[in-house]
């Protein structure tokens, strides 16, 4: 059982231990700048679910990398939220980062909006989860977001436990061209082969999953 | 459910060529290449599907579990498998998937014989040889449990194909990508792997871990293939690449840039071909003629001799006992 790349692995330790802490901010500051954030985002970062109208994601417990990310790409607009643009444009580069820092230690809350989901589109929206629909090419979710839908570094949010109004906005926007930050597009093609039945499925079971 | 394409069945065209619809208003249109006449086109069976049919319950139960297997081999980490890799890595969509190693010929063509270990295999010997080298492992035994509750998957999935056909089978394996145009290039392979492959699969190759669970696997390094799986074939890589990477996005990339980068990730050090003699260019030449031509193994690229190594990856041994030859001297 020797190792041939031991300087591999140890820069993999290195990698993982820094990937962890990559963005520099500090929370405290960041919870000082987040008093515009929390009429919406809700003091707890929990989001709110709205049925029939605009949702409000949860930010508590994701990733600060993913987080700073989107509040620049909304500013430049690679990820259009008219909503949003007044809010990120008060915040500085520091206090975004600060921001970011700040709601992804929070704890993460439960998410809402698949209450009262048929047990045709929860079954319907676990296939599309965990196993996906390869006949129309669309991969399972947790292939990037990870094992439990939880989450992948700065680049693959979690899904479980977000907000079913939120997720399945965000499909939309990809596929009627308003968000278009995501890498290589790797969101974007799966979106667009989506259809209302499946953003329905797939948003309300994610919403239902555990998010720790 | 199998019909050569001249007798294509409508229903069983929607399903498949759906993927070639292209709507003008998409942006990554799914270019499943289409049939050839002739060519022999299964749907595959879905556990959906399983749960239906008549079966009798105690084989819906061993194939349930060899779908479980077959999707998550992790499971079986440290004592069958000792890399980040699944079936489901390699042979997408379950295993059902035209061009993305379709597992269902395996039960149909077998037993036959096969140049790489140069006798008749049948499908457990060929499930074998996934664990030996693509795996960096060790099989289960034969005719153990989970031995049998994966090939009864992979027979599942083959259900209604006639046992050796003669018509070739439509996106079987991987399919073969032209000669490239220029020879495949390390640097312009880097760029590539840089670009397109390294969010997900990292810089250095090796996939990514989360709390423990693989995300994504390892394309070098120690918990990759090793040295002798067929997918450290520049040529099979190639095409597995082109058709099922980026993930979500097959056929974008240029035959070029899928043959550079096989080629950029070929070149990179993993465990030892469970074959190895003690010496690689020995081992090289051994099989060359039935594998290694196709290879990097044993080559010096960018001044460094590949292969020349006894690391086994994180597998403590070389050779699993499930590689032997068959002599086939029946009296």
């Amino acid at each position: 059982m020797k190792k041939l790349l031991t300087p591999l692995a140890f820069a993999m330790a290195l990698g993982a231990a820094s990937a962890a802490q990559a963005l520099e901010g500090d929370a405290k500051a960041g919870q000082q700048a987040a008093a515009v954030c929390t009429s919406c985002h809700q003091p707890d970062g929990g989001g709110m679910n709205i049925a029939g109208g605009q949702s409000w994601p949860r930010l508590a417990g994701l990733d600060a990398d993913y987080l700073y990310k989107q509040l620049r790409d909304i500013k430049a607009g690679s990820r259009q939220s008219p909503v949003m643009m007044p809010f990120v444009s008060m915040l500085n580069e520091q206090q975004m980062r600060d921001v970011a820092v700040y709601y992804s230690q929070l704890p993460a809350t439960a998410g809402k909006g698949g209450e009262q989901a048929s047990a045709e589109d929860l079954a319907h929206g676990e296939k599309l989860a965990t196993v996906g629909d390869w006949e129309r090419y669309i991969v399972p979710c947790q292939s990037c977001h990870g094992p439990g839908n939880l989450g992948v570094g700065g680049q693959f949010p979690a899904l479980a436990g977000q907000h079913a109004g939120y997720i399945a906005d965000q499909l939309r926007a990809w596929k009627n061209g308003t968000r278009d930050n995501d890498p290589l597009h790797l969101m974007l093609a799966i979106a667009e082969r989506m259809d209302e039945k499946d953003i329905r499925a797939v948003s309300q079971w994610l919403s239902r999953q555990p998010a720790k | 459910m199998n019909i050569p394409f001249v007798k294509l069945s409508a229903a069983i065209a929607v399903g498949l060529l759906s993927l070639n619809a292209t709507a003008a208003d998409v942006r990554f249109p799914v270019d499943m290449p289409k049939p050839k006449e002739g060519q022999l086109v299964h749907v595959p069976p879905t556990m959906d599907d399983l749960e239906k049919s008549q079966l009798h319950p105690e084989l819906k139960r061993v194939i349930r579990r060899g779908h479980d297997l077959f999707m998550n081999t992790q499971q079986l980490r440290g004592k069958n498998v000792f890399n980040n890799m699944n079936c489901s890595s390699c042979h997408m969509g379950e295993g059902r998937l035209p061009f993305a190693g379709p597992v269902w010929p395996a039960a149909v063509t077998l037993p036959d014989f096969r140049p790489k270990n140069n006798h008749v295999n049948n499908l457990e010997e060929r499930i074998a040889g996934c664990f030996s080298y693509s795996m960096n492992g060790t099989p289960p035994a034969y005719g153990s449990d989970d031995m049998l509750a994966l090939s009864a998957y992979h027979q599942w999935l083959a259900k209604g194909v006639e046992m050796y056909p003669s018509a070739p089978i439509y996106g079987r394996g991987y399919p073969k990508l032209n000669d490239p145009q220029q020879k495949p290039d390390y640097k312009r392979g880097k760029q590539v792997y840089e670009a397109k492959c390294s969010l997900c699969h990292s810089n250095d190759g090796s996939g990514l871990v989360q709390n423990g669970k693989v995300v994504f696997p390892a394309v070098w390094g120690d918990n990759s293939y090793n040295w002798g799986a067929g997918i450290a074939r520049t040529f099979t890589l190639a095409a597995f690449v082109k058709h099922n990477m980026p993930l979500g996005q097959r056929g974008t990339l240029s035959d070029q840039e899928a043959w550079d980068v096989a080629y950029y990730i070929d070149t990179q050090e993993r465990p030892q071909d469970p074959r190895y003699t003690g010496n690689v260019k020995e081992t090289r030449a051994k099989y060359d003629a039935t594998f290694h031509k196709a290879t990097n193994y044993g080559l010096t690229v960018n001044g460094k001799l590949l292969g020349d190594h006894d690391n086994t990856g994180s597998k403590p041994f070389l050779k699993p006992e499930a590689l032997k030859p068959r002599t086939f001297t029946a009296e």
